[in-house]
């Protein structure tokens, strides 16, 4: 690497404690903003929790609880004073199952730009068809946008879920495992919106799938048991890895 | 290489006599149940069908030997039943999304769950009783609004484990993504995960109504009887109390009402169930 842009997100001696359980151990990373960053790591290494931190949406959950710092925009996240909504407005996040809210296409969309913006009708329908679009999703739900968001497919309600989370002008898109309950078409549509947004947004994605790695992301970090092993530009990684952990887990030989 | 041949036959042999004794013991069960209950609603049809007239809903109930019908009965159980479900349904309600939403911790509600219990399985005469204690000899006269009391008493912890199953199966993900959103808890809470619960929850409505409206112990020492139409505040008619009070006497016609009574509360709560059933197959969850 040999210019560094701005990061974003700095984390510092970050650890995560499920309960009694340390899962994640020591983490200290700088995520660039304006990339798309991507966290990698067979099942239970913590590349979950860790971008469940960026958010603090384990706060919903007793006995969940993080130290340490994570630093957005020069603020520290985890101090006891910080605001969660104001932050989770600011974070987004995209879950691995879609779940679209019990209500029409159009509420799905509306219902988190209610929470901080007083639109008027016409306002409200402009910023819905705005996020549907830049979600991919506007052509194929203009016409219903009354149905309920459980009419969609999975894929398509993927996308209303990106197009939820856009919708409130985020700086932050998290998504953890997309793609994974998807067919590959809706997949690969995904992984197009990622690589378009990453224009507006910063971006960090949890994936099992080291190819959906390689193709979107500009930074990877390989992650295995709560520790962060490597972390460089993409192509870097899957090229030359300077750990032999990573080396082993991309080319297959793990385990 | 025979021999095991042969035993694997007699195996799977025995595997089929097995499986066919089940399945008989199984549907012998179904069949006795099955049995009573058309002996009864064959009896409520037979005793019950030659009482249903216009009149049934129309007029008051009797004096022993003169014609009338039942409608005071009809519309004090009406009332007495709809006041119940306003009394114990916003309570029950709001103690169910208190277990599930905000108890995980501390030991509020493990014990409000336990105390639940308890009242689910408590005879419906002591609440009647209990009533009868606080409110009756307080105000010094039976009242309809007494015996809605008692009846709201059993509505309620029926509305609150329902409430409670209801949202305990939303699915966490659900409250995460409206958490990621930035929502606050108390608008994940009513707009995400009670709309989500919605049809759960009307069907424990349902059934809790459909429970009541047959209540004939509680009443007895909170609404009682009356022979005439009556307001709320007044001891009032209605149709359990009326059938018991009715099938006890010695005069035909007052029994031929009392069956005509019983099959209309039968309907009716078949027709509630049904109603319940309907409405959670149709958006369980509302996924």
């Amino acid at each position: 690497m040999t210019t560094q842009p701005k990061p974003k997100i700095v984390v510092r001696d970050l650890d995560f404690y499920y309960g009694q359980t340390r899962a994640l151990k020591n983490i200290t990373m700088d995520i660039p903003e304006f990339h798309v960053t991507a966290f990698i790591g067979p099942s239970g290494c913590g590349k979950s929790t860790l971008i469940r931190t960026f958010n603090k949406i384990y706060k919903i959950y007793p006995h969940q609880r993080a130290s340490g710092q994570i630093i957005l925009d020069g603020v520290d996240i985890l101090a006891e004073d910080s605001d969660l909504n104001r932050l989770r407005a600011r974070v987004g996040m995209v879950f691995q199952q879609p779940t679209p809210f019990p209500m029409s296409i159009y509420d799905n969309i509306a219902f988190g730009v209610k929470l901080y913006e007083k639109l008027d009708r016409s306002g409200m329908d402009e910023r819905v068809e705005w996020a549907l679009h830049k979600a991919a999703l506007w052509d194929e739900v203009k016409d219903v946008l009354r149905r309920s968001g459980y009419s969609l497919s999975g894929g398509q309600q993927q996308r209303l879920c990106i197009a939820r989370a856009i919708a409130v002008k985020p700086e932050v898109l998290l998504l953890d495992e997309p793609a994974s309950a998807l067919d590959p078409i809706s997949t690969a549509r995904i992984e197009n919106l990622v690589i378009e947004l990453k224009k507006d947004y910063t971006i960090v994605i949890v994936t099992h799938n080291m190819q959906q790695a390689a193709r979107i992301s500009d930074y990877t970090a390989y992650m295995y048991l709560g520790e962060l092993i490597e972390f460089a530009g993409t192509e870097l990684i899957f090229t030359r890895p300077s750990r032999k952990e990573t080396e082993d887990y991309i080319t297959g030989k793990f385990g | 290489m025979k021999k095991a041949k042969m035993e694997l036959i007699s195996i799977q042999g025995r595997r089929r006599l097995m499986n066919t004794l089940t399945q008989a013991g199984a549907m012998l069960t179904v069949a006795f149940g099955l049995f009573w209950l058309c002996w009864i609603l064959l009896t409520l049809l037979r005793n019950g069908l030659p009482g249903m007239s216009l009149k049934l809903f129309t007029e008051l109930t009797p004096p022993p030997g003169s014609p009338g019908g039942i409608a005071n009965a009809i519309v004090g159980t009406f009332l007495i039943v709809m006041l119940a479900t306003l009394i114990g349904t916003p309570v029950g309600i709001l103690a169910g999304t208190y277990m599930a939403e905000y108890g995980q911790t501390g030991w509020l509600a493990p014990i409000t769950g336990f105390v639940n219990d308890i009242l689910l399985s408590a005879p419906s005469i002591v609440l009647g009783l209990f009533i009868y204690e606080i409110y009756v000899v307080l105000v010094g006269h039976f009242s309809g609004i007494a015996g809605s009391f008692a009846l709201g008493l059993l509505v309620i912890p029926v509305v609150v484990r329902t409430t409670e199953n209801m949202l305990k199966m939303v699915p966490n993900r659900l409250r995460e993504a409206a958490a990621a959103l930035g929502t606050p808890q108390w608008k994940i809470i009513t707009m995400i995960t009670l709309r989500a619960s919605r049809a759960g929850i009307i069907t424990g409505i349902l059934l809790a109504v459909a429970r009541i409206s047959g209540e004939t112990a509680p009443l007895l020492f909170t609404a009682l009887n009356n022979m005439f139409w009556s307001k709320l505040t007044q001891p009032t008619a209605n149709l359990p109390v009326m059938i018991f009070d009715y099938a006890m006497s010695p005069y035909k016609d007052w029994h031929d009402l009392a069956w005509a009574g019983a099959l209309l509360i039968t309907l009716g709560v078949l027709g509630l169930n049904i109603l319940a059933r309907s409405i959670f197959k149709q958006k369980p969850l509302g996924r």
